[in-house]
């Protein structure tokens, strides 16, 4: 997967464990979901209601919708507006929200 | 439910918010400052005092400059509410009654009640939307949003990465990732070659604000220096790939067509005041040609058409975080004033000195309205387009229903389903309003824009099922039959 | 076709109608279906848009009770609307989303399950064919099984169905064009003058002429009925309603108070309040409808609004239409209705030939204005 974004050199920060995907990262507590995801390199964090398309982070201060993922369960959640915390589960949004 | 009463609730921390709060505190008035953010600063002066980067000078002196304001904040004595989201502001009994979402995805939030005598919305910009095909592809962002990531998280952009537009958010960008040893792939500049000439009679005036250009051109000289190839003049730009940004096309000025391959496109073609807030209230708004976009009427103290509801910042009009700051002070000393915590004498006098300021910080705006504004072929994308990212509506399909007489974006939105979606018009509604402005061949200021209305932002069932204790006399009506 | 701002000479069509919204839009389509040259004269994108606030049922259950014709007249569209749409559909290409699996009136006690019982039965006493069944709660679950236990039960009536109101009125709309309607958009209607067999409207953009002309332009009607000797009772009447984020499918039936569409959003209603022509939205109403979906949909709980709006219904002072025809100025007609999907496929089939020409369907005799000037009359069917 190509490159989207890389630190640069930074303040020593704590790391908490996230779970994207099933995959295990850590990431500095500072990190949103969004960043964390595009640090990863993943471009896209669901797939549209509409249509099924692709869609990923696109303004980063919770105003287009797009970085919507599901967290621990919760579906439709801002990942840009959203910060990591420990264990947290991160799954990308397929559709439509399914309620419980 | 939490409920909080204040005589100033302010909306948005960043540089209008933020002065309006200290201006308000010191004239004795009880203030709350609701904001999305983690911590004061807004979109320009985000994470400025807890910034994550070794070497945060890279980001400049006036980002840096935020640091001195946010901590005047801090001790201003004003109830900072941080990670809430305001989604509807009433009036109940002459008071302002805001709804907040506290602390949004977080177990132990829930939602607040601030009643207020007075409202100040400093909500700010977004990033002008620029509908162009491709544009909804993963791996496609504003620059805003790229320098977001580079302000709050320390991470920059693959040096891969093309940038794409006009403006000085562009050069600014370019020139914190090259002071970071970063590089960028290329620039394509969509600013018009001639629009220098458009732009020169506003030159004169815009000496005032020399300060502005002359960092401009600095930036832009250092990116020119290091390099970074910049295509001038580009036109007929679009991203293409499969599932996800692989490449970008555009003919530069001199007509030659160009290819580069990439993952990563950050778009920006300047910033338009967020009017969701003040919509919703009702407040009137306008049309502002030169800047290609739609501002809140406001007085020059930042009074608004509704009363009790002050606007100020770039939410009102864009000006830039100086600008904005004087106009914070400037909407708190009137809002003091009217509340009777500021006499008249006082009020005139503090005024003065942040009219004058705020008047010389936005003296360099006409000329860079006529320079980067984008010209109506930028803002009127092609059919195949998707204008309404959230319902993925077409230019296509909306020129198709506007050419069979359809009224206005409310129509439009009721036939189409533009601006149904969770962004609720922030990224499709300026487009809409000009396309059907072209097909019919009105002015975008006749054709209007999307009512708004609360919530401003998608809120749950269970929140506003618990936002209000009903009272015993309540009921919803009942028909006649 | 492109707006055109000059002044016209008088434009002559056979029928003219004041007001592009559901009612309107059906009768005009209909008209203009026989091959009659019809104008719609629709008002400005910021109008009281009544089309706009609808919930989008095709409603029958529970009407009439005091008026056994309007469950007859509701019942008779709803038996039309399959067709209705079909024919949209072939003409326009545009799908009005509608689908009859039958209608739910969700009852939280059996007080209230007692007392819709009752009135169910009350109309069925009147005419057999409106059919309706008592769920209790093991009922109710199995066909909607998301919906509360702590419900008393439901009622259920096979006539009951919904449609999306927007896509309806935009089909009806691009059909009309069609048949070589004539969609007029910001030409508000400013003033109606009868003459000898013919009448003269006057629009923002000009004079037009037609020998009958069709006052459906909702709570204009009363600015607009005195103009040609009639009166148009009515009172706006406020609905607040919330849609949701588009949710995977979880409810099958449309209820009075939730339904969830298509493209699987849900709108929640729904209040009836005189709050005069302010279609704003209140924090309290707001709560209300959040709590009522919520108690019969716990499942909503978490489900996140992502629009609400405030609408105005045209409200006779009997709830029920009025369909009429001018006495003093014949080739008038006045249509009033606050359910202008469940009717739309009525209008278009029955009311447009009526108003085309045709003799006044019996169905309709009860419909008529006169009936508020003698109040003994108003239920006496």
């Amino acid at each position: 997967m190509p490159t989207l974004f890389e630190p640069l050199a930074t303040m020593p920060a704590r790391t908490v464990r996230i779970d994207i995907d099933g995959t295990e990262r850590h990431v500095p507590t500072h990190y949103s979901i969004a960043a964390a995801l595009l640090e990863s390199g993943a471009a896209s964090c669901r797939t549209t209601p509409v249509s099924g398309t692709a869609r990923g982070p696109f303004c980063m201060m919770g105003v287009c919708f797009d970085c919507l993922v599901e967290v621990d369960g919760v579906p439709n959640v801002q990942a840009c507006m959203t910060r990591v915390r420990d264990g947290m589960r991160v799954r990308a949004m397929s559709g439509k929200a399914r309620l419980a | 439910m939490t409920q909080v009463k204040c005589d100033l609730l302010i909306v948005g921390a960043g540089p209008a918010g933020m002065s309006a709060a200290i201006e308000a505190r010191a004239a004795g008035l009880d203030v709350v400052v609701a904001d999305e953010g983690h911590a004061p600063g807004g979109q320009i002066y985000r994470d400025a005092a807890q910034s994550p980067l070794a070497d945060a000078t890279v980001l400049g002196d006036d980002y840096l400059a935020g640091r001195a304001l946010i901590e005047r904040f801090a001790g201003s004595g004003a109830k900072h509410l941080a990670r809430c989201v305001v989604w509807q502001v009433a009036f109940e009994d002459g008071r302002g009654i805001a709804m907040l979402t506290r602390k949004p995805h977080d177990e132990r939030g829930g939602t607040l009640e601030v009643t207020a005598r007075a409202v100040l919305i400093a909500t700010g910009a977004q990033e002008r939307p620029w509908p162009v095909q491709g544009w909804t592809l993963p791996g496609v962002m504003g620059i805003g949003a790229a320098q977001t990531l580079l302000k709050s998280s320390g991470l920059a952009p693959s040096q891969d990465a093309v940038l794409a537009g006009s403006g000085p958010l562009l050069w600014l960008f370019a020139s914190q990732l090259l002071k970071s040893g970063r590089r960028v792939r290329a620039i394509v500049d969509t600013t018009p070659p001639h629009a220098w000439r458009t732009a020169l009679p506003h030159a004169l005036p815009a000496l005032a604000g020399a300060d502005y250009l002359l960092k401009g051109l600095r930036m832009m000289r250092a990116v020119k220096q290091a390099g970074t190839p910049i295509h001038r003049g580009a036109s007929a730009f679009s991203i293409e790939g499969d599932g996800r940004a692989e490449r970008v096309r555009f003919v530069d000025a001199s007509g030659a067509q160009h290819v580069i391959h990439t993952s990563l496109v950050l778009l920006h073609q300047g910033v338009i005041p967020s009017t969701q807030l003040p919509r919703s209230l009702g407040c009137e708004h306008e049309w502002d040609a030169p800047s290609a976009c739609w501002r809140p009427r406001t007085d020059a103290r930042g009074r608004s058409s509704v009363e009790r509801v002050w606007i100020a910042g770039d939410g009102a009009g864009i000006g830039g975080a100086i600008a904005a700051m004087h106009a914070g002070t400037l909407a708190a000393l009137d809002i003091a004033h009217e509340l009777g915590a500021l006499d008249a004498a006082t009020h005139d006098a503090r005024s003065r000195p942040a009219l004058r300021a705020m008047k010389r910080h936005l003296a360099v705006r006409p000329l860079l309205d006529a320079l980067y504004t984008p010209p109506a072929a930028l803002r009127r994308p092609a059919d195949g387009v998707i204008v309404c990212r959230c319902e993925e509506v077409s230019a296509g399909e909306i020129r198709r229903i506007a050419a069979l007489g359809c009224q206005g974006p409310n129509q439009m939105k009721a036939f189409s389903r533009c601006g149904m979606g969770p962004c609720q018009g922030r990224w499709c509604g300026t487009a809409v309003s000009e396309l059907i402005a072209q097909v019919q061949q009105r002015s975008v200021s006749d054709v209007g824009y999307y009512r708004i209305r609360a919530p401003i932002k998608p809120v749950t069932i269970d929140e506003i099922a618990d936002s209000i204790a009903l009272d015993d006399d309540f009921t919803r009506g009942e028909f006649p039959s | 076709m492109h707006e055109k701002q000059a002044h016209n000479n008088a434009r002559h069509y056979d029928v003219i109608v004041a007001g592009g919204g559901l009612v309107g839009m059906a009768i005009a389509y209909g008209i203009a279906r026989t091959g009659k040259r019809v104008a719609v004269c629709d008002g400005a994108d910021s109008a009281h848009r009544a089309a706009r606030g609808n919930f989008g049922l095709v409603w029958v259950q529970g009407k009439g009770s005091r008026c056994l014709p309007y469950a007859q007249w509701s019942r008779e569209s709803s038996a039309r609307w399959s067709a209705f749409a079909a024919q949209l559909q072939r003409e326009t290409g545009v799908d009005a989303g509608f689908e009859r699996p039958g209608g739910i009136e969700l009852c939280e006690t059996a007080e209230q399950l007692d007392a819709g019982h009752r009135l169910l039965e009350s109309i069925r006493a009147q005419d057999a064919s409106l059919a309706y069944e008592v769920l209790d709660i093991k009922a109710l679950k199995a066909r909607v099984p998301t919906a509360s236990d702590a419900l008393a039960g439901a009622l259920y009536s096979p006539h009951d169905g919904h449609a999306s109101p927007l896509y309806t009125l935009r089909a009806m709309q691009e059909a009309f064009q069609l048949h070589g309607g004539a969609y007029l958009p910001r030409n508000e209607v400013r003033e109606i003058r009868p003459r000898a067999g013919r009448f003269e409207v006057d629009t923002a953009n000009g004079t037009l002429e037609a020998e009958r002309v069709v006052l459906a332009a909702g709570l204009d009607n009363a600015r607009l009925a005195p103009m040609v000797g009639m009166h148009s009772p009515i009172t706006p009447l406020r609905g607040q309603i919330m849609v949701t984020e588009r949710l995977q499918p979880f409810l099958d039936y449309p209820t009075l108070v939730v339904r969830q569409t298509r493209e699987g959003s849900v709108l929640l209603g729904d209040s009836a309040e005189p709050a005069g022509f302010d279609d704003g939205q209140t924090r309290a109403v707001m709560a209300d409808i959040a709590r009522r979906a919520r108690t019969a949909f716990p499942l909503l709980a978490h489900a996140r609004i992502v629009r609400s709006w405030g609408a105005l219904r045209i409200m006779t002072p009997d709830g029920l239409p009025v369909y009429e025809e001018s006495s003093a100025h014949p080739g008038a007609f006045l249509a009033i209705c606050h359910s202008g999907v469940t009717l739309a496929a009525a209008h278009a089939d029955v009311i447009a030939p009526w108003i085309a020409g045709g003799g006044k369907p019996a169905i309709l005799h009860p419909f008529v204005a006169t009936r508020f000037s003698n109040p003994t009359d108003a239920h006496a069917f």
